[in-house]
This record gives structure tokens, sequence and C-alpha cells, in this order.
């Protein structure tokens, strides 16, 4: 429960975690109270922010209500960002372990297939593989996932490959301990803390790859999201520049407060390493 | 005499939340010109904090609370930082523990040197190298020419210690302050390396003070001795006077601890069964090599043969890099062997693959060096020691209920259980490390280097229950260790190893009192403080006789 209480006493850490929970609670209940589709059309088009209380933040070139499309768009912002950072975890950690713990060639052999995925640049793989499948809310978080676990692995096969000559790892081998329990119960509980920072920092990539594809049309049509949002704005950022300016801002608040939050988590997690406290 | 450095009433705040108030509090003692004042204490002593002090170097969270150190009449608690900049290196100069990371790996050994002049005087760059080189020939490099185009990573500890020694006199300071210089060294290094200083210290007139925790040391080079005890100083005299007539109960503690030279005579064992048996082990790592260049072989286990019998205790000793904790690696196979055969009982354990080995692994386990490293952070001690006994198929509650048995063996209250290892120091940390490796009823323990992370209270301590345990539970013991003066108290014979060969071996009584191999003698002359407690004082433990125990059902 330390570190809780060290984070807690992180104030820009603390802005950041409040930010998120706010956008947290807008996804899971934003579209229950405000009611209205963000597909509808509900006014005249380019209605500007603040002029009728209705709604609040205009509309958009099609007369569509902003607010909703935001609220809307927090919902899949989020999700997307949390599952295809889970999947890639779920990818990362047991490739990184195996590699880390067991070295040789399993280690060759895994980091090799690792390369084949970091040559490649992510953004273009992704675009391919949401191309070939159809752009949809599952293929844009599998190719999130797809393109996000290396460097998870590469994190996991470092922590597990300094950590596997320590004394007690060595102890559990002499009591006759199984791999399994050995990565499981000995390793992995000690590596953790990097894994959180890490998943924290990926959270906020995946969003903004999110927010990209959709940017680029590749969003799933049925949903509105906030990157699909500034791509439907981009012909007419002078006109209305507010269209682009709000769901940008959007986007730039969550990653914004994610990466505070996982500086923070690194600070708390791991004092000796994050440099800023004296010892 | 005027006192070069006057330390007046010194004390040294610590951050709230640490383990006591000050770090050190009202310390009082003078540096005399040409004289060494060593400053002993265990760690956490506070030992190390006058000299960061002295030299600025306290971190910022730590402040000087109040007091004065007076040099050249300037305060240096209070002076400020410009004005302090101007004496460090020059008037006052530090050489420190860690050889390795002390040294700029990026710099070669003549622009190191040199940069101590760039900063302190007016020579140019001709002038710097030539002093380098002669300061370089001072401290007896070996071709110094060479030397000084060397990089750090080329050159082996004792070398770079003298480096930095080098360094620190290279404006001919009027203080050295040295902080364990030589403890990260093996005993022959440090041994020439306790001379140079002494050497350099008396051409020079240079006033040392010589920080250590080792007792030995301080019998080699001491003038005056000032003993630390948690931040306050409890004992000030001249060597001779602390070392013999100790004063304060902490200082006639510390001597206590410290192993004598001597080996006690011990009884042969009546009936020889060997536990386990070593023939022709050999291991060798190679590094680095490519397709262009050669990889470089280490022979760490070269044909080493040598059997241990039940009820023994057989010290395996030599300095780092002689291949004394591969050995005791392979016989657990944590490692694998080349060749050979290592053989429990009368099986031959070298070859069989993990479920094969399994059921010998109880019969042989392990007590490893660092206490910090060897329990896991994140599970209770109740969780380490019965996970051995649940791995190899015993019930979790019996499992549990044998944890607080031996718990009680090796004298932890049974509280421990639901704790976590940071609540523990050191020695007891250690303790549960015994109790886990002997969670498997074992026949054999290997203590690879087990007591040399502590303080030699604590080994003291940790020495008498091993003993004990040994005697109780007819263990054999493999005692790795580096230091002369426990391998003679605690094992009944010793091999000597040096660069993976087995240089002796031999009952430990004759191999110190008549070593044959030129090597094993150069050990034994270099063991510092080698003249001071070499007789036998009477209150060593008798082996046979344990004291009181707590009541054990079965073990």
């Amino acid at each position: 429960m330390n570190i809780i209480k060290t984070l807690s006493q992180n104030k820009v850490a603390m802005v950041g975690f409040f930010v998120l929970a706010i956008f947290c609670l807008i996804a899971a209940f934003g579209p229950l109270l405000y009611d209205g589709s963000p597909w509808k059309m509900v006014q005249r088009p380019f209605l500007p922010p603040f002029e009728n209380s209705n709604y609040l933040l205009g509309t958009d070139t099609l007369g569509r209500d902003v607010l909703a499309g935001l609220i809307y768009g927090t919902r899949i912002s989020l999700l997307v960002g949390l599952v295809s950072t889970l999947i890639a975890l779920l990818i990362g950690i047991p490739l990184g372990a195996y590699a880390g713990y067991f070295g040789g060639w399993v280690d060759e052999l895994l980091m090799r297939f690792t390369e084949i995925f970091q040559t490649v640049p992510s953004f273009a793989l992704a675009i391919v593989i949401v191309a070939i499948f159809e752009p949809s809310v599952y293929s844009i978080t599998s190719a999130i996932a797809i393109v996000s676990w290396p460097p998870v692995a590469r994190l996991v096969r470092g922590e597990f490959m300094s950590l596997r000559s320590q004394e007690y790892v060595l102890a559990a081998k002499l009591n006759g301990q199984t791999h399994r329990n050995i990565i499981m119960r000995e390793i992995l509980p000690n590596s953790l803390s990097p894994i959180i920072v890490l998943a924290s920092l990926m959270v906020a990539t995946a969003i903004l790859l999110e927010s990209s594809l959709s940017f680029l049309g590749l969003g799933d049509p049925e949903i509105m999201s906030w990157g699909y949002m500034i791509g439907a704005a981009k012909t007419v950022v002078r006109q209305a520049w507010w269209l682009s300016f709000i769901p940008g801002l959007a986007i730039a608040l969550t990653v914004l407060s994610l990466n505070l939050l996982g500086e923070g988590l690194n600070e708390a997690l791991n004092p000796k390493m994050s440099g800023k406290r004296e010892n | 005499m005027k006192p070069l450095l006057q330390v007046e009433d010194l004390t040294i705040r610590l951050p709230k939340g640490g383990d006591r108030e000050f770090a050190i509090q009202k310390v009082n003692y003078n540096l005399m010109p040409g004289e060494i004042l060593c400053v002993v204490g265990e760690s956490g002593s506070g030992k190390s904090m006058t000299a960061n002090a002295i030299m600025g170097l306290l971190p910022k969270t730590i402040q000087v609370d109040a007091g004065t150190i007076i040099f050249d009449g300037v305060d240096l608690a209070s002076l400020e930082e410009r004005r302090a900049r101007e004496l460090r290196g020059n008037r006052i100069s530090m050489i420190f523990q860690e050889p390795m990371t002390a040294l700029n790996p990026l710099m070669r050994v003549a622009d190191q040197i040199g940069e101590v002049f760039l900063i302190h005087t007016n020579m140019n760059a001709k002038q710097r190298d030539e002093r380098a080189l002669a300061l370089l020939v001072d401290v007896g490099l070996p071709d110094p020419e060479k030397m000084m185009k060397a990089y750090p990573h080329q050159l082996s500890g004792g070398q770079r210690q003298r480096v930095m020694i080098a360094m620190a006199l290279a404006l001919e300071p009027a203080i050295l302050i040295a902080d364990e210089p030589t403890t990260a060294l093996d005993v022959t290094t440090q041994a020439q390396i306790l001379k140079l200083i002494k050497e350099l210290q008396e051409k020079h007139n240079t006033a040392v003070m010589f920080i250590t925790h080792d007792f030995g040391v301080v019998a080699e080079i001491a003038d005056r001795v000032v003993v630390m005890e948690k931040g306050q100083m409890v004992e000030i005299g001249g060597s001779d006077d602390v070392l013999n007539n100790p004063q304060h109960e902490y200082t006639k503690k510390l001597i206590a601890a410290v192993p004598p030279l001597v080996a006690p005579h011990r009884e042969a064992l009546l009936e020889v069964t060997p536990v386990l048996t070593v023939n022709n082990l050999c291991k060798t790592y190679s590094t680095g090599g490519g397709w262009f260049s050669k990889a470089r072989v280490v022979k760490a286990a070269d044909d080493v043969t040598f059997t241990l019998h039940r009820g023994e205790t057989l010290g395996l000793v030599g300095e780092s890099g002689s291949g004394k904790s591969t050995v005791s690696r392979c016989v657990v196979r944590l490692l694998d062997s080349d060749s050979g055969e290592i053989l429990i009982g009368e099986d031959a354990i070298q070859d069989l693959n993990t479920a094969e080995l399994a059921p010998y692994r109880k019969r042989i386990q392990m007590v490893f060096q660092d206490p910090f490293a060897s329990l896991n952070p994140r599970k209770t001690i109740g969780q380490i020691i019965a996970d051995g006994p649940i791995a190899q198929g015993m019930e979790p509650a019996k499992a549990l209920a044998k944890a607080a048995e031996l718990l009680d063996l090796v004298e932890l209250p049974r509280a421990a259980l639901d704790r976590y290892p940071h609540e523990f120091s050191g020695g007891q940390r250690q303790r549960v490390g015994i109790a886990r490796a002997l969670a498997h009823d074992p026949e054999i323990l290997v203590a690879d280097e087990a007591i040399s992370a502590l303080d030699v209270s604590v080994q003291a301590q940790i020495l008498d229950l091993l003993d004990t345990l040994k005697v109780r539970l007819n263990l054999a013991i493999l005692f790795v260790v580096h230091d002369l003066r426990v391998a003679a108290q605690v094992c009944d014979r010793v091999i000597v190893m040096q660069k993976g060969k087995v240089v002796e071996m031999g009952v430990t009584k004759t191999v110190f009192e008549a070593p044959s191999h030129e090597y094993t003698k150069s050990l034994i002359d270099s063991i510092p403080g080698a003249s001071w407690r070499s007789d036998l004082p009477d209150h060593i433990p008798q082996e046979g006789q344990p004291e009181k125990q707590p009541a054990m059902s079965s073990v």
C-alpha cells in the first residue's frame, strides 16, 4: 500500500489520474445520461460552440451533435486503448518470459520472431492489417495489439534475464520447483513494476494509433470516434477550426494524463531508477 | 603538535523516517600530521559519515546539524561550495571502495590523473604527463609508460586502486581519506595496497584517515583508532591499547568476534562415510569469440577431486577467480560441468536431467552469499521455507508446521512466519536462508560465502549456528570462503584453489601451520594483522556442546 501512498503525494500524477477518472466516468455513463445519437443530424451544419444551449459544442459539417460524438468517442478510445494493451501484454509477457528465462536457442528464436515485427514500421503494419480485414472495432484492436507487443516482450525478457540469476531464483531451482512455478511465482511478481509503467504508456500510444487509423478513414464505420471526427473535419479546418480542435484536445488530454500517471507510477514503483530522489 | 584536522561535536541528522535520529552524534577527534587514524565500525555505524562531511559528499537530504570540522583555520562543515572545491582533491583527497566504478571508463589513465593537475594547477600538457608518469612509478604499477595509455577496464582491481591512489596523492594532499579502499580486493592484493598506502604516507608525511570494518586491517596499519557504534564514538586511543586492551563493551565484543588466525585442534572423525565425492571435475567458460576473434577461455575448474565426509566441514578457499564458487555450483548442479564425476553417496548425478535429479535435490542444499538477494521479497518467510517441501510433494499445512519448527532451530521467533524479508536484518535473513536449506533434511549443506556479506559480530553468530546444526543434524558442510580467518576456525579440512586448480588439501591445522604450496603461504602471509590475535582465546565455543537450544520434535 506504500505505492498508493507515494503516488497520492505526487500532485502531477494525481492530476493525470483525476482527468483519466473523469474520462472513464464519461465513457461508462455518458452515453446513458446524454441522450442523442452521434450520427443523427440535429441542427444546421457548422453551428459554432456555445451558441445553442441544446448543442453546447455546436454541430459538424452534416449538422451532427459534436458533444454526443465526443462522449461516444471517449468510450471507443478508452476501450480500444485498454483492450489492445491487455492483448499486447498477454502476447508480450509470456514470450519475453520464456526468452529471458530459458535463454539459448529459445531466446534466439523468440527474439528473431519479435524482430520481424519490430523491423516493420508499426503504423504501416497496423494499416495493412486493418485494410486486409475489414475495419471494425475488433480488427482495429487486434491490429494495435499486434504492433505493440514487441516492446513488452523485450522489457520482460530483460527483467527475466537479470532476475533469473538472483539467488532466490537459484534457491527455488535447488528446491526442485518446476520452471512454471519459478516463472510465475518467483520472477514475474518481482518484474511487475516496470511492466505496469510500460502498460500505462502503451494505453496512451494505443489511443493515438486508434485515432490515427480513424483519421485515415480506417475506423469502424459504425462507431463514432475522436479520430474520425478530426478526419471528417480536416477539409473545413479554416471555416470551422473547432471541429478538429475539440476532439484533438480530448485526445491530447487523455494521452497527457496517461503519461503523467505513468511517470508517477514509475517514480513510485522504482524510486531508485527515476533519479528524482536523492538517497 | 598541532592537529591538522579537528572534528568537534559533529552531529549529522538523518531525514525523518530513518532508523535513528542522528547519523552521527557528538563525534570528536583530531587528525595529527603524519598519522594513520582508523575509523572502525560495523555497517550502519556512521563511520563513513564524518569523511563524507569533510569532503562535502553528504547527500542533499542529510545536513550537518551541529559541530565543526576545522581544517587550516576554516570550518569545512559550513564552508561555501566554491571554496570547498579548492580544497578537495588538492589539500584533502579521497579514495573509494569500488575501484571498478571510481574511474571514468572512457578516460585513459594519463588523462584521468592529468585532470587533477588541469583543475588545480597551471601545468601544461607535457608537465602533466611527466607528473602522471612519476606518480604511476611511485605507486608501483608495472610498465608505467604502457599504463599511461590504458583504459580502466584493461587494469585489474588492484591496479585500478593504485591509479586511484596516484590520483589522490597527485597534489601531495595534507590529508588522505580512504573509505574501505581494500574491501573489494583479494587478500594478497589488499596486503600490497595496505603496504603501498603505508609507504607513501611515510614518504610524504600525509595524514591518513582510514575507514574500515576489518580489525585485521586496523592491526596492520593504524596508529590510532576510533570505534563507532550506531553513530556514537565509543572509543578512541592508540592502536595497541584499543586492540589489546579495549575499554568499551562494544569494542570488546567486536574484537572477540574477530576469528583468531590459529586453527584449533579438532578431533579427527572416527568413522569416515563419504557423502559427496567429486572426481576430476572440469568446467571451462568461454566468453566472446566470434567469426574473427578467438574466444577467451577460462578454466574455472580444472581436474578438481575431493571427498566430503559425513559430519565434516570442508573449506574451499581461494581468491576471486580461483573457481571455488564454480565448483560449489557444479556440485549442486546449478551449473553443468564439462567432465568429471559428482557422486552423492554412491550415485553419480552429473548427467541426470531435471526429473531424475529431483530426489537428489533434497540431499544437497545450498546457503547463499547475499542475504538480501537470496530471499524473494514478495513472499513471506513461511512461504519461502515451506516452498521446497511443498515442491517435493509435502502437504502445505505440514510444510508450514515444519517451517515453524525450523525457525526454532535457527533461533528465530515463530512470529516471523507471516512477515516479509525486508523486515529482517542481514543476519536474520541468513538464518532464514539456512532454514530454507534445512527444510529438505539434507545430508550436505553447501555454504557459498554464506557469511561474507555480514558484519563480523553477526558472522560469529551464524558460524556458531552452523557449527551447532552440523553436530545436531550430522551434516556435511562444504564451506566456500575467501576469509582465511574464518576458514581456520570452522573447517576440519581445507582445500586451497588457485585458477581452477586444487593446489593444496589437508587438515586445517596442518595447512595453516605448515603450508606446503607457495600460493597457500602467500595467502596466509597476506592476512592483515596476522601477528595480532594469533593466540587462541578460551571462549571459543567448543564443538559438540551446543548452547541452549529450543526443543525440537523432528527435523
